[in-house]
């Protein structure tokens, strides 16, 4: 008897939900597979996506938030060797899955711990609530590959934001295996989107994009790259997270930073009385 | 009716010098490369005194001033002595507020009703809240150690001179960090009253560096390569222009910009107490204000039932002498700030929609503008879309919840926002799709030391006041 024939699987973008190819048709070989290699276009049409995506999002309960991102590890879990498979060592898909329940966790304690009643000078009820800032576009740590890019989606969208973001160049695969878990995790579509293919072409495009409210530029090695990507950034105003060292350890606690800096502190103020 | 008579506040209070240097080390100093400017009354054009105007020289001499302090006297005090530094710049203060807040009418142009009742109590209070802050940062949730940043670069806009000097300085020093800023080129004055007060505070020389001059002198400051920490606030095209100045610098920035509030008006709020928030928030420091409220929206149903209470009483308000304490509207700070309100007005004429003041002689000299407010707005006229920075008010209609909600946030900006109703749920529904980093609810342009300002969009980021204002001065 011959040995079986194995079915291949073909490796696309993540939009809106959906797994199309890149619109310009273009793919690239990376890890013995055919990537879509997006283009600019796609770069504005996932943005599109995650703003669609934005009011149903940040309009969810918090708890449901949780709730979904608990789903995503759940999922993981269950994907575990499917990762090994594609060369994510064992252990950093387990620190994957225990940072998406990590982060699951903040999604109803965040504003309590970061915002507050404030103790005004007068007779006012004045409290201060963060609220997610809108479309994050993202440049993934181009390794860890699983890890590094969990590390910067979650914290992103368990706020209530909605991310684009462009996977690692050189280890896709796990980005896109990774959308096929969020895809399978009651995540509404457009919350993530990603990006495979070179962070020269969509980068530039997300940093630009007058509809992206912040850019975290983590995966941008070139320091001149990322000055240019941070210029492009202040003709709206993003935020900006910069670039983090090469060695980077992402098995570190993560800390506040990540969610606090792409999110915006609402304060309201009312008088009291009879 | 009684018969209008003035009650002047005396200048006597204030003694000014003909000219003043640069603040620099601890010591009033001559610049080393840069000229002068002359500070103007913008109620008589009269000149008030000579300042320097630093150049990249005296820059550099005063970062460098900074690094020292931060190195080898402020960045090494526990927090404690630092707290008690700060607590004494703010007995000072209260000290010395009549002084600072006549000082500061003379300078700004604005009533001394506001700089003595509301600038100066909350200079005093900032100073007070902050110096709290300075031994208690482990508890301030960044962390068990969060660190200074070093030496910030500090610029800040005419509008609250004094004000914005406190928002700036009192959370810096309370941090560990030390400070280079430059106050605005037509307020300068309070900023060096302020040096003098660190003077007699005996704050460690190089701590607090005052370094006056226009934009050239901002722009140095703000790129000089020994800045740890810029901090702005000012208009939306200048903090954009900081924003790529300081790209890949690595450089923490925090800017604090302009914007176009909407102030929301529903059917059943009660009438007498929107108008006084409606006047309080485009009236307030003649509009001076960068979270003014300054796109009335009204539902339609209630529409000219306000407008005719608000012209009404802007029938009331008293433009003339800031140093009067019966003033309501003092002079616009400078020329050029005449001419921008002015042709934006008459842009908003050119465009069609209609405006009225009411009967308002204006003094003879100095620059002023009545109160104003525009019916027949539409969204796309620019004194819709555009911060006029001024005493004038855009009026628009709006006929559901869900449509309020959409105007009020069809701009780029979102410092602030104002929400008028009886009903509690409809506050908070409102409150919560508003984009803004304050939203005021029955109630409009009220600030505190605990609370934090800041804004969405093109309004800028981070936050000032608060917990939260620390964020911007530490390494977190």
């Amino acid at each position: 008897m011959s040995e079986r024939v194995t079915v291949r699987k073909t490796y696309k973008l993540f939009v809106g939900g959906k797994f199309p190819r890149s619109e310009s048709g273009r793919s690239y070989l990376v890890q013995d597979s055919n990537v879509s290699l997006a283009s600019r276009k796609d770069a504005r049409d996932a943005v599109v996506a995650a703003r669609a995506a934005v009011k149903g999002w940040a309009g969810a309960t918090a708890y449901n938030r949780g709730q979904i991102l608990y789903r995503v590890a759940e999922m993981l879990e269950g994907r575990r060797e499917q990762f090994v498979a594609l060369g994510v060592p064992g252990a950093e898909v387990d620190a994957a899955t225990d940072r998406w329940v990590w982060y699951a966790g903040w999604s109803d304690k965040l504003a309590q711990v970061y915002g507050g009643a404030n103790p005004v000078a007068g007779p006012y009820f004045n409290v201060s609530a963060p609220e997610p800032t809108g479309v994050v576009a993202v440049a993934a740590p181009e390794v860890p590959a699983l890890l590094g890019l969990v590390s910067v989606v979650a914290p992103a969208i368990v706020t209530g934001n909605t991310v684009v973001v462009a996977a690692s160049p050189t280890a896709p695969l796990a980005a896109v295996t990774l959308a096929e878990v969020l895809a399978t995790s009651d995540l509404p579509g457009g919350v993530v989107n990603v990006l495979t293919g070179r962070l020269s072409e969509t980068v530039p495009t997300l940093a630009a994009h007058m509809d992206v409210n912040a850019v975290d530029l983590t995966g941008v090695r070139d320091p001149e790259l990322a000055a240019e990507l941070e210029v492009k950034a202040a003709e709206n105003l993003k935020r900006v997270l910069r670039p983090v060292p090469a060695d980077h350890d992402w098995s570190a606690d993560p800390g506040l930073r990540r969610m606090t800096a792409l999110l915006e502190t609402k304060t309201v103020w009312h008088p009291k009385g009879v | 009716m009684f018969e209008y008579a003035p009650a002047p506040e005396s200048r006597s209070v204030v003694d000014l010098k003909p000219s003043y240097g640069l603040f620099v080390d601890g010591k009033f100093v001559d610049p080393a490369d840069g000229g002068s400017l002359k500070s103007i009354n913008p109620a008589s054009e009269e000149v008030l005194a000579e300042i320097a105007e630093g150049g990249a020289q005296d820059v550099d001499r005063a970062v460098r001033a900074a690094r020292r302090a931060y190195e080898k006297t402020w960045g090494r005090l526990p927090g404690r002595d630092r707290a008690k530094y700060l607590f004494r710049i703010a007995r000072i203060i209260q000290e010395r507020s009549r002084e600072l807040a006549v000082l500061e009418s003379l300078d700004n142009g604005k009533p001394i009703r506001e700089s003595r009742d509301v600038d100066l109590p909350l200079v005093a209070a900032h100073f007070f809240y902050y110096a709290g802050w300075a031994d208690k940062l482990p508890h301030a949730g960044f962390g068990a150690d969060p660190q200074p940043l070093g030496v910030a670069a500090q610029v800040i806009p005419w509008n609250f001179p004094l004000l914005m000097l406190a928002w700036k300085i009192a959370p810096a020093l309370a941090a560990g960090n030390t400070v280079v800023l430059k106050p605005a080129e037509t307020t300068p004055l309070t900023a060096l009253l302020f040096a003098e007060i660190c003077q007699q505070a005996d704050l460690p020389a190089g701590v607090v560096n005052i370094v006056t001059g226009a934009g050239e002198t901002g722009r140095a400051l703000v790129e000089h390569a020994g800045v740890d920490k810029v901090a702005f606030t000012g208009s939306t095209d200048v903090g954009r222009a900081i924003a790529r100045s300081v790209a890949g610098s690595g450089k923490k920035l925090t800017l604090e910009l302009g914007g176009k509030a909407a102030n929301v008006v529903f059917d059943d709020a009660p009438v007498d107490q929107a108008v006084e928030g409606i006047v309080n928030g485009i009236f307030f420091n003649q509009g001076h204000v960068c979270c003014a409220g300054s796109r009335l929206l009204v539902q339609e149903s209630v529409a000219d039932q306000v407008l005719e209470s608000l012209k009404r009483r802007m029938g009331q308000l008293r433009l003339g002498d800031p140093l009067d304490k019966n003033t309501d509207i003092g002079a616009i700070n400078s020329a050029a700030q005449l001419t921008r309100i002015r042709e934006l007005t008459e842009a908003g004429a050119a465009e069609g929609a209609q405006s009225w003041s009411p009967p308002c002689p204006l003094p003879e000299r100095g620059f002023w503008f009545a109160p104003t407010i525009f019916t027949g707005v539409t969204q796309a006229h620019r004194i819709a879309r555009e911060e006029i920075f001024g005493p004038v008010l855009s009026v628009l209609t709006f006929r559901t919840p869900a449509e309020a909600v959409e105007k009020a946030n069809n701009t780029p900006y979102g410092l602030s926002a104002g929400i008028w109703t009886e009903k509690g749920s409809r506050i908070l529904w409102m409150a919560d799709r508003l984009r803004a980093g304050v939203v005021w609810a029955n109630t409009f342009n009220k600030f505190d030391p605990t609370s934090p300002f800041g804004g969405y969009k093109e309004s800028g980021y981070g936050r000032e006041g608060g917990r939260h204002g620390l964020e911007a001065y530490l390494d977190v």
